[in-house]
């Protein structure tokens, strides 16, 4: 019960933590706007490498991700870590067709 | 102890039916999926009975060639998303999970009573299909783009309903995860638990983590019917090799997920037949786990012929037999444990022996198509027919026979009887060796799948084929009248029938309303392996 309360207590972190993200999540998004009209070279790598960045500020902050139990992120990093396998054995056809 | 009533007896406000579809009681919702999955399952025997009866030259007239193709779409998903994929976790995981670790319900029983209605409203969706829209679809269950974007048949529903059904599975899925990471009772730690717990376990992360991409796939199809988005669309830029890499990410796990309960059932059974502990628990329990993982990564042996590049036909096939070793080890196991066994000849235990040599067959044949050179040659045969349906119907559907027989006591309270069983296994074992063996040559000497009419030199083994159907459809209604004439007039069954160590065995049969046992961890050795006596 105490564990519970804790959990409860914690997974309120306040405004100012969530505007903060919010501001870093508009910088990253204003990047990839901005890499778009570099060239399609640079679009795709900001995508590859920001979208992510973006996706797991949101799992953490605004998800409570930040504020779970070892488990909970262990179930997550699992899920996420078969989505790259797949990923990559995709690219296994695609990449050498 | 006093005498609680059984789950069985309606002690609550509610009546009749509504007592059972409202009720959030694990072992209720267990058998609701039992009635309605047999339910399906019969339907899905006796398509397939009238597909054989089209090859037989006298019956083709039974059905069109349009409507062969839209029976076999039927058939397999009927078979595979109403019958096989929910099989074993839907019915004795739901029932006997809690009981196995000591914990009194799953861990969210009003999402477990949703997970039935998900099931059904997908059921009752896809065989809707049959009779609206464009009719009944055609594309076989694979659903492959193009052709399920172009058909006019009614694909939308069908998909749709495939889509309901795998919200079914992801939610059981989870319930069953959490159950057995939060609920377990004190002291029943990680390693004491029953393989089938184990094998629950694994195919849950399976549920979990691939039916979402199946789930997305067929929302692809509708987008791509209904939009035309083109994702599909070779026309459009579109890439149908995706659309099979999609389909067969879940598609190929969901057979993992129809066989490890089953193997996690068998690792149950045969130590209790052989009054001695399981051979190699953790090698058995890691197996599972390395099944689930593994298994994942092999999809695309599906797609040799596909046109998809050399190098990932080869990662595929390496992976491919790499799966088969943990299937080895437990193989080996099992054998292991009934060496030297004092073995004692029952219903339950023959049948597991059924699907050890029939699953055995099954792998196989699936090793051999692993390999490239041979998977060419018998790609898109009856050889493919023969195989999957040892492993999903030898493999899959006598482990859920062996489980039913082994369970029904505990389940319902009522004995069946040994002999009818014995006298239904032999025309069920025989008729399906004759079918499915037959189907494994037709596709050696070349014959397609999914062919409405074949070449006069496939005949005789196509007479051959129908004929064993016959048997195994009479084998198959003396089974289930068996059980079914056993639920009402059995005579009542013992709460230990055959000397079983585990949880369930040490309550009522049929088991009470609240079964939570507690576990006694005196012993250090896992559940499993506790010395077994002789049952005079």
């Amino acid at each position: 019960m105490d564990a519970h309360t804790t959990s409860e207590a914690q997974a309120h972190p306040g405004y100012g933590t969530f505007i903060k993200v919010w501001v870093v999540l508009l910088l990253l998004t204003g990047t990839l706007v901005g890499l778009s009209h570099v060239g399609q070279t640079a679009a795709v790598w900001g995508l590859l490498t920001l979208t992510p960045l973006k996706a797991g500020l949101v799992f953490y902050f605004f998800m409570h991700l930040k504020y779970e139990g070892p488990l909970l992120k262990a179930v997550v990093l699992v899920t996420l870590g078969t989505l790259l396998i797949f990923f990559a054995l995709l690219f296994s056809d695609v990449a050498f067709r | 102890m006093t005498a609680q009533p059984s789950f069985l007896e309606n002690t609550g406000s509610r009546k009749g039916i509504l007592a059972w579809i409202l009720s959030t009681d694990h072992k209720r919702v267990g058998l609701l999926y039992l009635y309605s999955m047999v339910s399906f399952f019969f339907v899905g025997v006796t398509i397939g009975v009238i597909m054989r009866l089209v090859q037989l030259t006298t019956f083709q007239h039974l059905v069109t060639a349009q409507t062969y193709n839209a029976l076999f779409t039927l058939h397999g998903v009927i078979m595979i998303f109403l019958f096989v994929v929910p099989g074993l976790p839907a019915v004795f995981g739901n029932f006997f999970l809690p009981i196995l670790i000591g914990a009194k319900d799953v861990a969210f029983p009003r999402l477990n009573l949703a997970s039935w209605y998900f099931f059904m409203i997908g059921a009752t969706l896809a065989i809707l299909s049959l009779f609206t829209g464009g009719g009944a679809p055609d594309t076989g269950w694979t659903f492959y783009a193009p052709f399920s974007i172009k058909t006019g048949t009614n694909i939308s529903l069908a998909v749709f309903g495939a889509f309901i059904l795998g919200f079914s599975s992801m939610l059981t899925g989870i319930n069953f995860i959490t159950t057995i990471h939060r609920l377990r009772a004190p002291g029943m730690t990680w390693f004491r638990m029953p393989l089938m717990s184990w094998a629950l376990y694994s195919t849950s992360w399976i549920q979990l983590l691939a039916t979402p991409i199946l789930a997305i796939t067929l929302v692809l199809v509708i987008l791509e019917r209904f939009f035309g988005i083109g994702i599909f669309d070779p026309a459009k830029g579109g890439d149908p090799l995706l659309y099979q890499h999609l389909f067969w990410i879940y598609s190929h796990p969901a057979v993992y997920i129809m066989i490890l309960p089953a193997m996690g059932a068998i690792s149950e059974i045969l130590p209790t037949f052989c009054k001695r502990p399981i051979f190699g628990y953790k090698a058995i329990a890691y197996s599972s786990m390395s099944i689930a993982a593994v298994g994942s990564l092999v999809w695309a042996h599906h797609m040799f012929t596909s046109g998809m590049s050399n190098v990932a036909q080869m990662v595929f096939s390496l992976l491919t037999m790499i799966v088969a070793v943990p299937s080895a080890i437990k193989v080996f196991n099992w054998v292991s444990t009934l060496y030297k066994g004092a073995i004692d000849f029952q219903p339950p235990l023959f049948f597991a022996l059924s699907f050890i040599f029939l699953f055995c067959i099954g792998g196989l044949t699936g090793v051999m198509q692993g390999a490239l050179a041979i998977n060419i040659h018998i790609h898109d045969t009856y050889f493919i027919v023969g195989h999957f349906h040892y492993v999903m119907f030898g493999g899959t559907g006598f482990a859920f026979f062996a489980a039913l027989l082994y369970w029904f006591p505990k389940m319902f309270g009522k004995m069946y009887s040994k002999k009818a069983i014995y006298a239904s296994w032999f025309p069920m074992f025989i008729g399906f060796n004759m079918l499915y063996f037959g189907m494994m040559i037709l596709g050696m000497m070349g014959m397609p799948r999914r062919y409405y009419v074949h070449l006069p030199q496939f005949h005789w083994m196509h007479v051959f084929a129908t004929v064993g159907s016959w048997f195994l459809a009479l084998g198959l209604l003396g089974f289930f009248g068996t059980l079914l004439y056993a639920i009402f007039k059995g005579e009542k069954a013992e709460d230990n029938p055959w000397g079983g160590v585990t949880l369930e065995w040490t309550i009522p049969s049929p088991p009470p309303l609240r079964t939570s046992k507690r576990f006694q961890p005196s012993p250090r050795a896992p559940i499993t392996s506790r010395r077994r006596t002789r049952r005079d």
